[in-house]
């Protein structure tokens, strides 16, 4: 790929070149107005109030400082004023140091115009990444009682142990359980008809939040004393079958279980779709060359077909792998890592916010990351084998 | 609401739909059935929300769809409940005004920063992109105490502006990543030809690059969306459960803490907020399946 080279930009009348720096100022005026005044209702009265004074509406703004805004209305105006500023400040940044650049001399100007392009995410990704990696690496290594206590503590913690336990099952039965069920209706629905239709209902869990499972799979877990009608379906079914009803969720040696079925609901839709994408890559060629061998189906399918996508299934079992290693949300909602359900991502989540530990906090952040990294370059590796990727 | 390439069709009626597979049937079978399992907790949750609390806690809600017409288990009271008393609306609106600029924020910075990394030269441009695409691999569990840190320092926690900063951050790699691999395949020629016309970089990005990239923004916007709606961690660390600012995942969160056995409040407030992202998702499955798709298998 090469790079193209543009012509020097003939410098506009006097007023359009002045435009582009005001642009930068305006964007730095609403970043401050964003600052200042959108923190809470109170402070877009004030900002409501001063601008009704300026305007000369001095009864309004003086009723508006003494009452208040109207609850709903403050809401709404606050959410208009909130998305034209975080909106509008982004494209005016742009637009603002474009302009500046022109205003250089022309030796300059094409020299220093891609790091206008490049620079905002290069200042946002070394603030939210880069260095809060580094400081977080360090502060596991110094805070509180240093390396021995922050790393030592977090190894002698049983909770700990359970936590990865529980995460190389979610790890193993999660990434196996969304892979292997996607590849099955991936491999089913492409013999049938109205298979799209088929997969938007496997495929809408994506959607959902990890809240929203949660909320969705406490009640479908749900559990009642003996004797009380069970309001829950796998209960109703469970007793439906003439056992007693069991509280999945509070029950140490299954509810890690049930939790990985909520990832398994959520994940497969995932898999299936990017599966289904490589099983109609397959040449039909080699499937009537097998097929005319006296192969079966399984045999076809699994000796044959599989082989041929095994790239796609390890693209789709590595991604969904990294991202059940994070998981977070389901087991805060559904038990707040009791009863033997914890894994890392809420164990840090805990130390950090609600011991307000942040050396060991850091420490697990430090061994989640040291986790992803080899699932991470065998991703990679396969990707780059494919030959795509960076 | 077709999930493929038209195209494909032929390939695939060739391949595996073979005349006379006696198994047909069978397979249909399987696939109503698992697509049954896979719907019935949702199903179970939007049926629940319309009936009464005496209702949810003397049947199940399967006895609901064999019985419809026993008009007096349907209500909707439930959600004007969860939306006034329990504050969903106005969290609802929190949810909008966090989602939109994180969406737009990121998506601006990487296009030009991807447009950058395709088509200008630059020093450290090789370098650069290869510290962008290598921060892919950084969970954000690794960024979480020092921008809280940083945040408690400048007051920042809480707000609004705060929260769509560390989308941004948190976002911009896979963005960038993404958006070059898309613009980086656009035929240069055009490029040239606008460049011998007299258009700057700027002009080239704003009218040729972005109207051209419509399918990519519009499938990492999906993404974005998807994942900062239904975000709960960095809602949780950074803006926090105090009703002004909550966004729906924590309200609701609060919901299941407080009110852990109202099933009927609580399944209507997990379908308020999950409304808005399966609807953009059944309108927009096309683009967001192309975006999965793209970069994942081959070819």
């Amino acid at each position: 790929m090469t790079a193209i080279s543009l012509p020097e930009r003939r410098a506009g009348p006097i007023v359009g070149r002045l435009a582009s720096p005001g642009a930068l100022l305006a964007a730095a005026g609403l970043f401050w107005i964003a600052l200042q005044y959108l923190r809470d209702q109170a402070g877009l009265a004030g900002l409501l109030a001063s601008i009704y004074g300026l305007v000369g509406l001095d009864d309004a703004a003086a009723a508006l400082l003494e009452h208040g805004l109207d609850p709903v209305q403050g809401k709404l105006i606050l959410a208009a004023l909130a998305i034209a500023i975080g909106i509008g400040g982004v494209w005016l940044l742009f637009v603002g140091m474009n302009g500046v650049v022109d205003l250089l001399g022309t030796r300059f100007r094409e020299r220093i115009r891609p790091y206008v392009f490049i620079g905002p995410a290069i200042v946002m990704l070394s603030i939210y990444l880069v260095f809060p990696a580094a400081a977080t690496i360090f502060a596991s290594l110094t805070d509180g009682g240093g390396i021995a206590e922050n790393y030592g503590r977090a190894f002698d913690d049983p909770e700990f142990w359970i936590a990865i336990r529980n995460n190389v099952l979610w790890i193993v039965l999660g990434t196996g359980g969304s892979v292997g069920i996607g590849l099955l209706v991936a491999a089913l629905t492409d013999r049938i008809k109205r298979e799209a239709l088929a997969k938007t209902f496997i495929f809408l869990p994506l959607a959902i939040s990890m809240v929203g499972a949660a909320v969705i799979w406490r009640f479908m877990y749900a559990w009642q004393p003996p004797g009380e009608t069970q309001i829950g379906l796998v209960n109703a079914a469970w007793t439906g079958l003439g056992n007693e009803a069991v509280p999945f969720v509070q029950t140490p040696a299954l509810n890690t279980f049930a939790l990985i079925v909520i990832m398994i609901w959520l994940q497969t839709g995932f898999a299936m779709v990017i599966l289904s994408a490589a099983l109609k890559g397959v040449s039909g060629e080699v499937l009537e060359a097998a097929r005319m061998d006296g192969a079966n189906e399984f045999q076809l399918f699994f000796k044959v077909v599989v082989p041929m996508i095994s790239g796609t299934l390890l693209t789709v079992a590595t991604t969904i792998s990294i991202a059940i290693l994070k998981v977070f949300d389901i087991v805060y909602v559904m038990t707040g890592g009791k009863f033997e359900t914890e894994v890392i991502a809420n164990r840090m989540f805990t130390e950090m916010f609600v011991f307000r530990d942040f050396g060991q906090a850091s420490a697990l952040a430090v061994i989640l990351f040291v986790a992803v990294i080899p699932i991470m370059a065998l991703n990679i590796r396969n990707l780059r084998r494919q030959g795509i990727g960076a | 609401m077709s999930v493929e390439a038209p195209a494909l069709e032929a390939a695939r009626v060739r391949t595996l739909r073979r005349p006379g597979f006696a198994g047909r049937t069978g397979v249909r079978v399987a696939v109503i059935a698992i697509a049954a399992i896979w719907s019935l907790p949702t199903v179970g949750l939007l049926v629940s929300s319309f009936r009464s609390n005496a209702a949810v806690r003397s049947s199940g809600w399967w006895e609901a769809i064999v019985h419809p017409f026993e008009t007096a288990q349907w209500t909707v009271n439930n959600y004007i409940s969860v939306l006034s008393a329990d504050g969903l609306a106005a969290s609802f609106v929190n949810s909008l005004v966090v989602t939109i600029p994180s969406v737009v924020i990121p998506i601006t910075m990487a296009a030009f920063a991807a447009y950058a990394f395709a088509w200008m030269r630059f020093r450290g441009r090789a370098v650069l992109f290869a510290i962008v695409v290598g921060l892919l691999v950084v969970p954000l569990q690794m960024s979480l105490v020092p921008i809280l840190r940083l945040y408690l320092a400048v007051d920042l926690t809480g707000t609004f502006l705060g929260t769509w900063l560390a989308h941004t951050g948190f976002g911009l790699p896979l963005a960038t990543y993404l958006l070059y691999n898309y613009i980086s395949q656009l035929p240069g020629d055009l490029f040239e030809s606008a460049a011998i016309d007299g258009a700057s970089h700027f002009q080239v990005f704003r009218r040729i690059v972005v109207p051209l990239s419509v399918p990519a923004l519009a499938s990492f916007a999906i993404f974005q969306f998807l994942w900062i709606w239904n975000d709960l961690l960095i809602a949780l660390v950074y803006l926090g459960t105090n009703a002004e600012v909550a966004v729906l995942p924590a309200r609701l969160n609060e919901l299941v803490g407080t009110k852990g056995e109202a099933w009927h409040l609580l399944t209507a407030g997990a379908f308020v907020t999950m409304v808005v992202p399966l609807t953009v998702f059944l309108l927009l499955q096309r683009y967001f399946v192309r975006g999965i798709v793209t970069g994942s298998v081959k070819g």
